[in-house]
């Protein structure tokens, strides 16, 4: 053949050489570059997260406390989003143009091919409008999470609240949170963030090109599925909660109500407190804003954050560790001419009495009596000086969890005040000092501090006559009814048995004599057992304090309430203490009259702040009842006891 | 002699090609169906794409093997009329046409089955073609037999050009590789490769650098023709023609081309990021292709191809389908067949007696060759996505059978190597 036969084999050549081009460049992009395989994955597979229900929150009667709604975030994935009508989509979820841009930019700026969410928390009537129009909007979906719910609205501060996490929520995590998660911020939320939030679910879905869903990767191989966070029962009780925080409605304050035998905290009451409701949803960080405005400091958990001398409510405390120690006996009597006096220092008494023993000592809340005790003790002859004696003392006064935190589940506690001897030697510059110098702790008063909390907590310790279980908000965690170990322990505080009925005795009179301090707050058919306390405020007017349990037999309950600037202990702490445990242990207020100073308390307002305390429509209201049990003056009797400290 | 042959049609028909063609069709029945499979209705549909086919794929064996029964010098006395009713055809679909994605490139003809006459004007212009040089053995070397057959391919080439379908007029040019297997001067080839790659120079390369380049080329072959006075001339034309011609491509480019072809060309060419825009096509054919690695993920097993992320997949992109759920292994077999048939028909055409089968065989194997070339090659992005169809594989009917006829036109010819024409 010719030359041109050859050009045959130029032919075949070129259909050579392009099919080795062809198979070289099916080779790099499908054997040597795994750059395509991942980007197939990324197409097609999409991690959904299905996020737990948090854990509800009941009380101890198994009511619901914290609950769960459904909510919907509006999430956008910035790659897919087609050209679509913006203001149509902002009608519907109501935000205006420039937020819904802020937050498109936001989510451009996080990634372009993740979800991220545009628009948090909307409401179920919001998602219907939504998903029925979300096809015109591409590259938006829903996603559906629960947030918190109160059908009482009480306890805000018992339940905290839970919030966005923050970025370094999320580095402390090691990967569990991702941005757009809740956790707990403060209360039981956080206290128990780990048993509440569950575990988030995943699924590795697969989407086609039009983003319609096409179900699991691997037939869900990969998938977790979520677990809801484990149910708490608390150890309140709504019914007390409740009529607790309506009676400290416009007063400051604090009720922490103990059930002796358990440690189970029945009653937590803050005052100031908020609807824990303002704290969910869109406006929470609005509603937080405007909380925070408040002088009085909403957020103050005042049972476990707030300092007061215990005052009078300490004397039992003397009583019992004179007792134990010897150093008196039920019927070993002082006599008090109307103050104490030790050297040039003088404690004033509020009533004059002549000699008394433990049991008046006591119901009369007197003071010569309580600094009579403590100089026996601090001057014992067994201990080599006065500042060795003291810390025995400050030791013993510590066992019943003063001075330091008593380890509530709550975060936030604070220690209260009780110092060592080497604390004063170090304030009175290595001069001797004695027990004239710190005799103001005999009545509560000076350098010592306790909680809400822990003067409940003392009160839970003679109710059991001699130890206290370590004071908790959550009775079980979970199904199985888990229960941490350190709140069943017993914790002994140091005085025998046998000490406590004087004592008692003596606590039984303040509120069931005709001669006691607290003598209004009697309830009928429960031997009350209590001690007033008026508190010297150096900011203002005294604080009203009312410590007791109730029944004296076998008691149900152990309460201590505060009520800031309201002066006697028995005009304003007693009657609430003895409202709320009639309520506790009754189940209702019987008496109408009883019913009726009830509602007058709610209403009153004692702020240390304008509105001024409203005294006028008080007397309008004109409800004698209620005025019986507030005016001190119609007693018989002085009964209640003001502390001054006059050094000449 | 004829007489014997007609009573034994199918001697001399050589089988390892239909055996090719045969694997060719069942390997695109089994992709088209992984294409539109839907998980939720797995019944067996004729109504569908896969259902289709299956009947286009019997209907155009039904029409291999009638073609196999005709009178082998039927093709070469009536490849004109052949030709000319392609081009009448063409005429036609510009005025009454169907307009399909943009181009005017279908002949509606009743019952959901439309024909595209630039795939039968292939086989007419190749006929016709092959007629010519079989006739008149031109051997190219005169400037008459080169415009006669530049003619031929140059009318239906147009005419598909004003649908306007770019990529199935490009396949016209495959014509010269017959030719110049003819005897049309290789330079032909040459100039086209240089034509293509100052069309990319031009595009990458800002013309105030291009131009010294060329010059300075032009001027060295000046300078080493300097005492042969002819070549020196023709390398001087060369350099002019070739700067005139880098001038005339930009002005063509920003006059003549549409936007979307203009962004074709800009992104296979590096010039563009368009992920979600031209360019998802080739994106997504590429993943899907990269993600079958080397074995593939399994028959119905791609993800990228279930879920529809690589559009037209059934036809032009079919590719993107075997190389998902088949992977590299997969691919390379497609290839190798390929490959296999085009150099078989190669040799298939060396054996004939006559010039007019020789050339139509040349033919046959070249219009495959480019479709091959260039489906696969913008399926894998690096020939930018002008839509022609898979020979054999895509999905249709026209396709499919234009591809058929052209194939058993020349296996009837070869069947009939030993008899005159």
């Amino acid at each position: 053949m010719d030359n041109l036969f050859n050009r045959k084999y130029i032919v075949q050549g070129l259909f050579i050489l392009i099919s080795l081009i062809l198979l070289g460049t099916l080779f790099y992009i499908q054997v040597f570059s795994d750059k395509y395989f991942l980007s197939a994955k990324f197409n097609v597979l999409r991690r959904i997260y299905t996020f737990p229900a948090r854990g509800v929150i009941l009380d101890r009667n198994e009511k619901i406390l914290v609950q769960n709604e459904p909510v919907y975030d509006l999430m956008v994935i910035p790659n897919e989003v087609k050209p679509f009508d913006t203001i149509a989509l902002c009608d519907i979820i109501g935000i205006d143009t420039v937020r819904f841009h802020k937050n498109f930019r936001k989510a451009v700026n996080q990634s372009r091919f993740q979800p991220n969410i545009l628009e948090k928390q909307l409401s179920v009537n919001i998602y219907q409008t939504l998903s029925e129009q979300l096809s015109r909007f591409p590259g938006f979906f829903v996603q559906s999470r629960t947030i918190r719910q109160y059908p009482d609205s009480i306890a805000g501060h018992f339940v905290g609240y839970i919030k966005e996490v923050t970025k370094k929520d999320i580095e402390r995590s090691e990967g569990y949170y991702r941005s757009g998660d809740y956790k707990g911020k403060s209360g039981v939320e956080l206290a128990y963030e780990k048993e509440l939030r569950g575990e988030r679910g995943v699924v590795n879905m697969m989407y086609d090109a039009k983003n319609v869903p096409k179900g699991s990767y691997a037939e869900g191989k990969f998938d977790t599925a979520a677990v809801s966070g484990e149910q708490l029962i608390s150890s309140l009780d709504i019914r007390i909660q409740k009529m607790g925080e309506e009676l400290m409605k416009n007063k400051i304050g604090s009720i922490v109500a103990i059930e002796p035998a358990t440690g189970e905290i029945l009653a937590f009451v803050s005052s100031p407190g908020y609807d824990p409701n303002l704290m969910v949803g869109r406006q929470q960080g609005n509603n937080y804003m405007e909380l925070l405005k408040n002088p009085n400091r909403v957020f103050n958990i005042r049972p476990i954050m707030g300092y007061y001398s215990p005052g009078s409510a300490f004397k039992p405390l003397d009583a019992l560790i004179g007792l134990q120690e010897g150093v008196i006996d039920p019927n070993t009597t002082f006599f008090c001419p109307h103050y104490y006096k030790a050297g040039n220092l003088k404690v004033k008494c509020e009533h004059y009495d002549g000699d008394i023993a433990l049991r008046l000592g006591l119901a009369r809340s007197c003071n010569t009596y309580a600094c009579y005790v403590f100089q026996k003790l601090i001057t014992q002859r067994k201990y080599k000086n006065q500042r060795i004696a003291y810390d025995a003392w400050q030791k013993k006064v510590k066992l019943w969890g003063l001075g330091d935190t008593l380890g509530v589940d709550l975060p936030g506690e604070r220690t209260g005040r009780l110092y060592d001897a080497a604390w004063y030697s170090e304030k009175y510059k290595q001069r001797k000092w004695g027990y004239t110098n710190v005799i103001s702790l005999a009545i509560g008063q000076g350098e010592m501090d306790a909680t809400p909390l822990q003067m409940a907590n003392i009160m839970a310790a003679i109710a059991n006559r001699g130890y206290y279980i370590k004071p908790h908000l959550v009775k079980s965690i979970g199904k199985n009814h888990v229960i941490s170990k350190e709140y069943v322990k017993k914790n002994y505080v140091g005085v025998d048995t046998r000490h406590f009925n004087p004592v008692i005795d003596g606590m039984q009179d303040a509120v069931n004599a005709p001669w006691g301090t607290a003598i209004e707050s009697r309830i009928d058919g429960i031997v009350m057992c209590g001690k007033t306390g008026t508190v010297q405020n150096p900011r203002g007017k005294n604080h009203s304090v009312f410590i007791g349990f109730a029944p004296r037999d076998n008691p149900k309950i152990a309460i201590a309430v505060i009520v800031e600037n309201a002066g006697y202990g028995g005009s304003y702490a007693a009657p609430i203490a003895s409202y709320l445990t009639e309520k506790y242990l009754k189940d209702s207020i019987t008496s109408k009259a009883r019913l009726a100073q009830v509602e007058w308390m709610k209403n009153q307002v004692i702020l240390p702040l304008p509105p001024k305390p409203k005294i006028k429509a008080k007397v309008i209201s004109g409800d004698s009842t209620a005025k019986d049990s507030t005016e001190k003056k119609v007693l018989p009797r002085p009964n209640n006891i003001r502390q001054t400290i006059s050094t000449k | 002699m004829i007489n014997q042959q007609s009573n034994r049609f199918f001697f001399n028909v050589d089988w390892i090609t239909i055996l090719v063609y045969v694997a060719l069709c069942i390997v695109g029945f089994v992709n088209i169906y992984a294409s539109v499979f839907n998980v939720s209705d797995t019944s067996f549909n004729f109504s569908s794409n896969y259902g289709k086919q299956l009947i286009y794929i019997v209907a155009g064996l039904v029409l291999g093997f009638s073609i196999l029964l005709l009178e082998a010098k039927f093709f070469s006395v009536f490849s004109p009329i052949v030709y000319g009713v392609t081009i009448i055809l063409l005429i036609v679909v510009l005025i009454v046409g169907r307009n399909v994605g943009g181009n005017q490139a279908w002949i509606s003809l009743g019952g959901g089955f439309r024909l595209q006459p630039s795939e039968f004007a292939k086989f007419g212009t190749a006929l016709l073609l092959a007629r010519y040089i079989g006739n008149f053995n031109p051997k190219f070397r005169d400037f008459k037999s080169i415009a006669i057959a530049g003619l031929i391919m140059l009318i239906p080439l147009t005419l598909i050009m004003l649908q306007p379908d770019a990529g199935s007029a490009l396949v016209f040019l495959s014509f010269m590789f017959p030719m110049y297997r003819e005897g049309l001067s290789g330079y032909f080839l040459l100039i086209f490769l240089g034509m293509i790659v100052l069309f990319i120079a031009d595009f990458l390369v800002p013309i105030q650098i291009l131009i010294p380049i060329i010059l300075s080329i032009g001027g060295f072959f000046v300078y080493q023709n300097r005492r042969k006075q002819k070549l020196m001339f023709s390398a001087v034309l060369v350099t002019a023609v070739a700067i005139a011609y880098l001038f005339l491509v930009k002005v063509a480019y920003e006059k003549v081309l549409k936007p979307h072809q203009r962004t074709r060309i800009e992104l296979i060419l590096g010039l563009k990021m368009d992920p979600k825009g031209v360019g998802y096509n080739v994106i997504q054919s590429k993943i899907a292709i990269g993600s079958g690695q080397l074995t593939g993920r399994g028959f119905l097993e791609g993800t990228q191809t279930k879920y529809g992320y690589v559009p037209a997949q059934s036809t032009d992109f079919i590719f993107s389908t075997i190389g998902e759920e088949w992977g590299f292994a997969g691919c390379t077999i497609v290839i190798g067949l390929y490959l296999f048939l085009l150099l078989r028909l190669i040799n298939l055409a060396e054996r004939q007696r006559s010039t007019f089968s020789r050339v139509y065989g040349y033919c046959v194997a070249c219009i495959l060759f480019f479709h091959v070339f260039i489906n696969i090659g913008m399926a894998i992005g690096i020939v930018p996505v002008i839509g022609i169809p898979l020979p054999f594989i895509s999905y249709g009917g026209s396709s499919l059978w234009s591809f058929t006829i052209l194939l058993f036109i020349f296996l009837k010819l070869d069947s009939n190597r030993m008899g005159f024409i």
